[in-house]
């Protein structure tokens, strides 16, 4: 950020897209002017229901930006209003005006802190400059979404896409799904945490992790935008493991702070490493993924899977999740909302599974009300971690919604 | 009055009561045929010229080949070749492809059209430059206004994939085979004059007679009909639309949890992405339940073709066929029945099918709080489709809406719709993705979704609405003109609403 003051910039610059194919996102041409006021032209196709709307609300995020004379050009294809106000920012911060300025959106009401430990079965990935996909992802019910700052978005638009999702954090409703946002890979990483930390996501994940301190850096600045904004809530680190020299350190990284909550491995990165190809069965990652299990387990957080990537083949991403779960892992990610229900189902507990888990939890409580200290069920002795385990189990049943 | 007729303003619905007798045709005479069987003529100008096409007069033709149709053009340019002016254009809709029919209104051989318009026809229709008013009409409804003589055509021109010399005519053969006939039906037995135009002529008989001979004046050959990738698709694709999906399967898991798909049940959906999407989710449903249709009604794609070969359904009573797999069946297939709007739809009939079919599945451009749906214009007044058999299929036992709650910012659900196109009172129920929302009249419906005790999110409509506008804003309303270019019948003939002039 200290750079820009360096900077030279255009007098003009431009942000967003537009064209037939594109939805629900608006373009703008920004040429920043010395004297002359504000002129605004508008091209939409919703212009007969919202042109006033658009021309009022531009007008506004300018004045917040304290853009006083410009010339702004607006392409809109159907934008809704925290999509028009993040690419106004953009095209005006590009053109060097309005730096260090916000316009924000009013904000929706935040839902509850995400826990440690709830229920990540699948997080869906939506792209950072993509912001069709945003409003109804939580109709799809999965457990978590990630705003993707990184792979899904083109170098040449983070600083939009940045803009976009603090005020996609901001505005949109993800219902009860847990907000993660996919940072770029350090030091990039940084400057999205200075834009999105803000508006508290719930959970921030952190790409090509290899050394604890990465996470430790990561966990420093969160804190301090914390602080600075008064925010008490949690935000959760979850570092993706993507080559071998991560996975050597998962144990390490996973326990770099208390605020990691899961662990996680992306196989994209981590075959090219290694330079194998990446199956659908995954013999290849099977060790760096029982490594990450186990590292992930040692350090008390969930141990997550990585992407299924072949959208159309639900068979095989339902045999991968049921692998995935029998190893350990409690989630894994998705690209397409309708890989959620394939990978809820494998991440389920079976009913025979959920029943003997039951009887199990029902020997302990009988066992502690009697005051005794051994469990016993029928004939044989429980011992105390399948206690544990039943009882998580139960748990778990239940945040599914399998079992009340 | 529209285009010099006298108008019934609609009364609601099953209170208009026609009397007196049906339209009939002029009496003809069967010396005034070839004993020889054979009614073939040179070209389309010859046999238009032999049925006495006049200035003024109505000519009809049909979209069974939907946008590969060539045979409309050619009947109309052969027309203005003769010289003839002021036609009234009459066809079962209009497609893209026709585009050029507005040169023919220009030049002034065609005065105004009668049937469904969009796209660029539809543009000139609603920025006031036809010089009649546009009346557009369902299926049914067409079927009605040639009955009770509404409209009287003067000269049918039916395009044939296959024809013998006598006329008999049918849709599932030939290379541009496009399954059914059935919307030149009423035109083939009502009109003064038939033509009927193939390209590919079979030696008589012709079998199936989907159009029969005996109501065949002439025949001509023509080189091609229509452009068969235009006819019928390939292939017809489910939508790929996560959020369309949803409403999909939302609609599945709806009349599964109110009871309706159960053993011996019926149902019509159209060949829209969210429609097909929705046959392939029941049929999941109706396999894990064991369960049986008696019948489906087409639109017929591959999907509901499937439906049959796994004897899921007993029959698929067909009014449409929208892909080759759907062609191929009707050919074969002896449970794929050809229907028509007479059987189905029709509303001087004793009775019709579309008030047996347990539940259907249709679209809107907006349906507004009190359930009332508009499936003409777009929000802003333009005409954007056809009513086609929409407005018939309301009187099924269960109508549902399935839609996106919003489209490029713009709300589906609103105060009132643009253009009245179902009344409220037919419509039960509107699903969308954020929701489904059960009409408050179907108060059998509520209560058979809450005995289920299902996991379905059925909402106020005013909720789903609400919400909507929240993320969207309120949209403006668009200004109107003052000025009418356009009526929407209802099924009974009376005026339903009035589509204005778009500033």
């Amino acid at each position: 950020m200290s750079s820009a003051v360096e900077t030279t910039y255009p007098r003009s610059a431009e942000a967003g897209h537009w064209g037939t194919e594109v939805r629900s996102d608006v373009h703008v041409a920004f040429e920043a002017r010395d004297s002359g006021g504000v002129e605004i032209s508008l091209e939409s196709r919703v212009a007969p229901y919202y042109g006033t709307a658009i021309l009022e609300q531009t007008r506004g995020v300018l004045s917040e930006l304290g853009v006083n004379d410009a010339r702004v050009a607006i392409h809109d294809e159907g934008a809704l209003p925290f999509v028009i106000a993040a690419r106004i920012e953009a095209a005006a911060r590009r053109a060097g005006i309005a730096l260090g300025k916000r316009s924000l959106p009013e904000q929706h009401p935040l839902p509850p802190p995400s826990q440690k430990d709830r229920l990540r079965r699948s997080r869906l990935y939506l792209p950072g400059s993509e912001p069709k996909y945003y409003i109804n992802a939580s109709l799809h019910g999965p457990d978590a979404v990630i705003l993707d700052l990184e792979d899904s978005v083109h170098r040449g638009e983070k600083d939009a896409a940045r803009i976009l999702v603090r005020n996609t954090l901001r505005t949109v409703d993800f219902g009860s799904c847990e907000r993660m946002v996919r940072i770029n890979q350090l030091p990039l990483g940084l400057e999205d945490l200075a834009e999105v930390v803000g508006e508290s996501p719930d959970l921030i994940l952190i790409p090509k992790v290899e050394e604890s301190e990465q996470v430790r850096e990561v966990d420093r600045m969160i804190g301090e935008i914390k602080t600075r904004h008064g925010i008490i809530r949690p935000i959760w680190i979850m570092p993706i493991l993507e080559s071998a020299l991560g996975i050597e350190n998962a144990f390490a990284v996973a326990t770099a702070s208390e605020n990691v909550a899961a662990l996680t491995i992306g196989l994209e990165d981590y075959t090219a490493d290694l330079g194998v190809v990446k199956t659908a069965e995954g013999r290849e990652s099977q060790y760096a993924r029982s490594r990450v299990v186990n590292a992930a387990h040692a350090a008390g957080v969930l141990a997550i899977d990585s992407v299924f990537s072949d959208v159309a083949d639900m068979d095989a991403l339902r045999r991968w999740a049921e692998a995935s779960r029998a190893m350990g892992f409690e989630g894994m990610g998705c690209i397409h909302p309708g890989q959620i229900r394939v990978i809820h189902e494998a991440f389920q507990p079976s009913a025979v599974e959920i029943e003997k888990a039951r009887n199990v939890v029902a020997a302990f409580e009988e066992a502690q009300n009697k005051g005794l200290a051994v469990v016993s069920l029928g004939s044989k002795m429980i011992d105390p971690p399948v206690v544990q385990r039943a009882l998580k189990l139960v748990e778990r049943a239940k945040a599914m919604g399998v079992t009340s | 009055m529209v285009n010099g007729k006298p108008q019934i303003p609609f009364l609601g619905v099953g209170k208009y009561q026609p009397r007196g007798r049906k339209a009939a045709p002029a009496i003809c005479s069967n010396k005034d045929y070839p004993d020889s069987g054979d009614k073939r003529v040179a070209d389309l100008e010859t046999a238009l010229r032999k049925c006495g096409l006049r200035d003024g007069m109505v000519i009809s033709n049909h979209h069974h080949l939907r946008d590969g149709d060539k045979v409309a053009l050619m009947a109309l340019e052969a027309a203005a070749r003769i010289g003839v002016k002021d036609l009234m254009w009459f066809p079962s809709a209009s497609f893209p492809s026709q585009e050029s029919a507005i040169h023919l209104m220009e030049k002034g051989v065609i005065h105004h059209i009668e049937g469904s318009m969009n796209g660029p026809l539809g543009d000139y229709c609603t920025q006031g430059r036809m010089r009649g008013m546009g009346v557009l009409r369902s299926h049914g409804g067409r079927y009605q206004a040639i009955q009770d003589g509404e409209v009287h055509i003067d000269v049918a021109v039916i395009a044939a994939p296959t024809a013998d010399f006598f006329g008999n005519a049918d849709g599932s053969h030939g290379k541009s085979a496009c399954g059914l006939l059935g919307f030149a039906l009423a035109d083939s037995i009502y009109a003064d004059r038939v033509v009927v135009v193939t390209d590919n002529l079979a030696p008589f008989p012709c079998v199936p007679w989907q159009i029969q001979g005996n109501n065949v004046d002439f025949v001509v050959e023509v080189e091609s009909i229509g452009d068969p990738e235009k006819i019928v698709s390939g292939t017809t694709q489910i939508t790929r639309s996560p959020d369309r999906l949803r409403i999909a399967e939302l609609v599945a898991q709806f009349l599964r949890a109110a009871g309706i798909m159960k053993n011996g049940f019926s149902f019509q959906a159209g060949a829209g992405g969210i429609a097909l999407a929705f046959v392939e989710y029941l049929k999941q449903m109706m396999k894990q339940d064991g369960v049986k249709a008696r019948f489906v009604r087409g639109g017929s794609t591959k999907f509901l073709v499937e439906l049959l070969q796994e004897g899921l359904t007993d029959y698929i009573l067909d009014g449409q066929t929208f892909d080759l797999d759907g062609v191929r069946s009707i050919a074969n297939d002896p449970r794929h029945v050809a229907t028509s709007p007479f059987t189905s739809y029709n509303y001087h009939g004793k009775g019709n099918f579309a008030s047996l079919v347990d539940a259907v599945v249709l679209g809107a451009t907006e349906v507004d709080v009190n359930f009332n749906a508009n499936v003409v214009t777009h929000s802003d007044g333009r005409l954007l489709h056809g009513i086609g058999g929409w407005q018939n299929c309301l009187f099924a036992g269960c109508t549902i809406l399935a839609l996106p709650s919003f489209r490029d910012r713009i709300p589906v659900i609103v105060d009132e719709v643009t253009t009245m196109t179902g009344p409220g009172e037919m419509i039960d129920v509107v699903v969308t993705e954020r929701g489904i929302a059960i009409n408050p009249r179907r108060t059998d419906l509520l209560h058979a979704v809450a005995v289920q005790g299902s996991k379905l999110p059925i909402r106020p409509i005013q909720d789903i609405k609400a919400e909507v506008e929240k993320i969207c804003g309120k949209p403006a309303r668009p200004r109107l003109g003052d000025r009418p270019c356009a009526v929407v019948k209802w099924v009974d003939g009376t005026v339903l609403d009035t589509v204005w002039q778009v500033s």
